[in-house]
């Protein structure tokens, strides 16, 4: 019982680590219907982003932990964003009207170009997050949470309620659902399309970003490397959930986290990532709507 | 910039193409065929031959992927896994069950064919995006089941396997490799173009056109795709077995995401469909590493900017087939 109380609790917060990048993927692909494969690298970029302000204000962080934690995620989900809307900009704007493998490879590109830039920065080596943060345990009733734990799952509630109101009451939030649906209409009607779309992958990315810097905190190293698989691992998980829905990219990411983690402990860990994908490939297949989906995927 | 150099590339290939459609065609074939046969007399260094012999693999493999993507217009992210299977394959009949290099072949050809249906069988059900990802995740499944099965000897894969032998002769240089690809690569070449041109061939562009029409013209188009993505593994396992005979091990880093992306990348270079563009695009792609390696570092850095570049510049390939419809139109 212990153990499994344990599990659940591991496979809920990397559940919804994989959410908050899922949510970047669900919301591009919900409006231009582009897998963004530089998007798991954006989610990198962001705990790179979150190290270099702690590097060069962590000298003040026995003082000042708190505001250097929050400065983190602030800077980390700023530069992150505008890394997104940078990357919009120049490699898929101008690809909108090409065939789809065409924005493939250049997302790919961008995902090449983003790994190897920080690469070159910080080196192929791992990097020592500060991870001796909030490691205290709290007792719940018969649950044991670190105080780590309890923020992600504080902050992530936070986003998921803050993007769901965003899309749903305000006037961008309306022109994204409005281009989900027709985006040549939309036009028609006065949206200003690119802003919009830009305005979608500056909060995708802005959250990726901050998603990278709990990451980093929760896992106390980070890598160039580390946005490549995890990236797929969120797609999944916003497929699981219907891609281009909100809550789905929550309800996917917990679903995969919780699989996983049970998963990994039946099978033995080196088996986890073929675990994730046999879902990817499953789900694609057997329910490519998803559990929350609307119908969006061009299907037979 | 990068579009204007691209157009001068573009240019160039124009004008030899121009140049070689004067000379008859027997001369012009027969004046290609000395000079790659002669290629071993000049080119003395094994690294340069060893060079030309991953450039004959990769062509190999691309013109097996032009199938599926040129002619039946299907994505494939994970074309190492085919490739990764026919190698195994050929691997562990050579080295644990002395079976000569020329019977795996077949075998080979077999078992990646066999996966090919294997993962056919969800593109009855899904396309465009999603399929990508399908095959995506069967590349990396392949590749990290490689890497935990004993059987295929985990992360050190298999190694010490014999080299291919014709009656008393052995083949170990460098130079008789590359003959034994040359033979591979141009007979996939008259493969290719004699498959593109027969009635499955033309099924296939129809499918790829528009399906609802190619259906109701009487293609069977489910049957049809499946074929695509069986004939297309059964090519990469030819690749596979040849490589392993050649490198005498083999091992799961081979077979990444980024060898599945290399190969595709050739094709979509050399312009899909064209058979000529996509062994150049192959060629380009096996070069390109090299090329930036003065890089260093950025080398991956560079690569990237300039998929991107190409893809904004250049989205129809380097060398775009001629359509024989447009060409009319025009």
């Amino acid at each position: 019982m212990e153990i499994f109380t344990q599990q659940l609790i591991n496979g809920l917060i990397i559940g919804l680590m994989y959410a908050l990048v899922a949510l970047g993927y669900t919301m591009v692909y919900g409006i231009i219907r582009l897998i963004n494969f530089a998007h798991g690298d954006i989610f990198m970029s962001g705990a790179f982003i979150g190290y270099f302000v702690f590097v060069i204000l962590g000298f003040y962080s026995v003082h000042f932990g708190f505001l250097i934690i929050f400065l983190m995620f602030i800077v980390a989900m700023l530069v992150a964003g505008l890394l997104g809307v940078t990357v919009e900009r120049l490699a898929y704007r101008p690809l909108r009207q090409s065939a789809k493998i065409i924005v493939l490879i250049s997302s790919i590109g961008v995902s090449y170009t983003l790994e190897y830039t920080v690469r070159v920065f910080y080196g192929a080596s791992f990097l020592a997050f500060p991870s001796n943060i909030g490691q205290q345990i709290i007792h719940l009733g018969f649950l044991q949470v670190t105080y780590i734990q309890l923020f992600i799952i504080c902050i992530c509630s936070l986003f998921m309620w803050g993007i769901t109101r965003f899309v749903k009451s305000t006037l961008t939030g309306k022109a994204m659902r409005s281009i989900a649906i027709d985006q040549e209409t939309s036009q028609l009607m006065g949206i200003d399309v690119d802003k919009v779309i830009a305005v979608t992958f500056f909060i995708g990315a802005a959250i990726a970003g901050a998603g990278g810097v709990m990451f980093g905190f929760y896992y106390g190293e980070i890598n160039f490397l580390m946005g490549f698989l995890l990236g797929l691992k969120a797609f999944t998980a916003s497929i699981i959930g219907g891609i281009g829905n909100i809550p789905g990219a929550f309800v996917g990411g917990i679903v995969l986290g919780m699989l996983e983690t049970f998963g990994s402990s039946y099978l033995g860990g080196q088996w986890k990532d073929v675990f994730s994908f046999v879902v990817l490939i499953a789900v694609l297949i057997l329910m490519p709507t998803g559990l929350l989906g609307e119908k969006v995927a061009e299907r037979m | 910039m990068g579009g204007k150099m691209l157009g001068s590339i573009q240019d160039l290939y124009c004008g030899i193409s121009r140049m070689m459609m004067r000379v008859p065609r027997p001369v012009a074939l027969g004046a290609l065929g000395i000079v790659l046969l002669g290629v071993p007399l000049i080119v003395q260094n094994a690294y340069y031959l060893d060079l030309l012999f991953l450039i004959g693999i990769y062509m190999t493999l691309a013109i097996g992927l032009s199938i599926l993507l040129g002619q039946a217009g299907l994505f494939s992210m994970g074309y190492a896994a085919p490739y990764a299977i026919g190698a195994y394959t050929a691997a562990i009949m050579c080295q644990r069950y002395g079976v000569s290099f020329w019977i795996t072949i077949p075998c080979a050809i077999l078992t990646a064919g066999l996966s090919g249906a294997v993962i056919g069988w969800p593109v009855l059900r899904v396309r465009g995006d999603y399929l990508a990802m399908v095959t995506l995740g069967f590349g990396e499944i392949v590749r990290i089941t490689l890497n935990n099965l004993k059987f295929t000897g985990a992360a050190d894969g298999i190694f010490g396997i014999p080299a291919p032998r014709i009656g008393p002769f052995v083949l170990t240089q460098s130079w008789q490799f590359y003959y034994l690809i040359l033979i591979a690569v141009v007979l996939s070449w008259i493969a290719a173009k004699r498959l593109i041109n027969s009635r499955i061939g033309r099924a296939w562009n129809c499918t790829r056109d528009d399906e609802y029409a190619a259906e109701s013209m009487g293609v069977n188009t489910i049957w049809m795709k499946l074929l695509a993505f069986i004939v297309a593994s059964a090519w990469a396992g030819i690749a596979g077995a040849i490589f392993i005979a050649k490198m005498t091990a083999v091992a799961p880093e081979t077979f990444t995401f980024m060898t599945s992306f290399m190969i595709l990348l050739g094709v979509v270079l050399g312009g899909m469909s064209n058979i000529s563009g996509v062994v150049i695009g192959a060629a380009i792609v096996t070069l390109l590493p090299e090329l930036f390696r003065t890089f260093e570092d950025a080398r991956l850095l560079a690569f990237g900017i300039a998929l991107v570049l190409l893809m904004i510049f250049r989205p129809q390939g380097l060398f775009p087939a001629r359509d024989k419809v447009t060409t009319e139109e025009e």
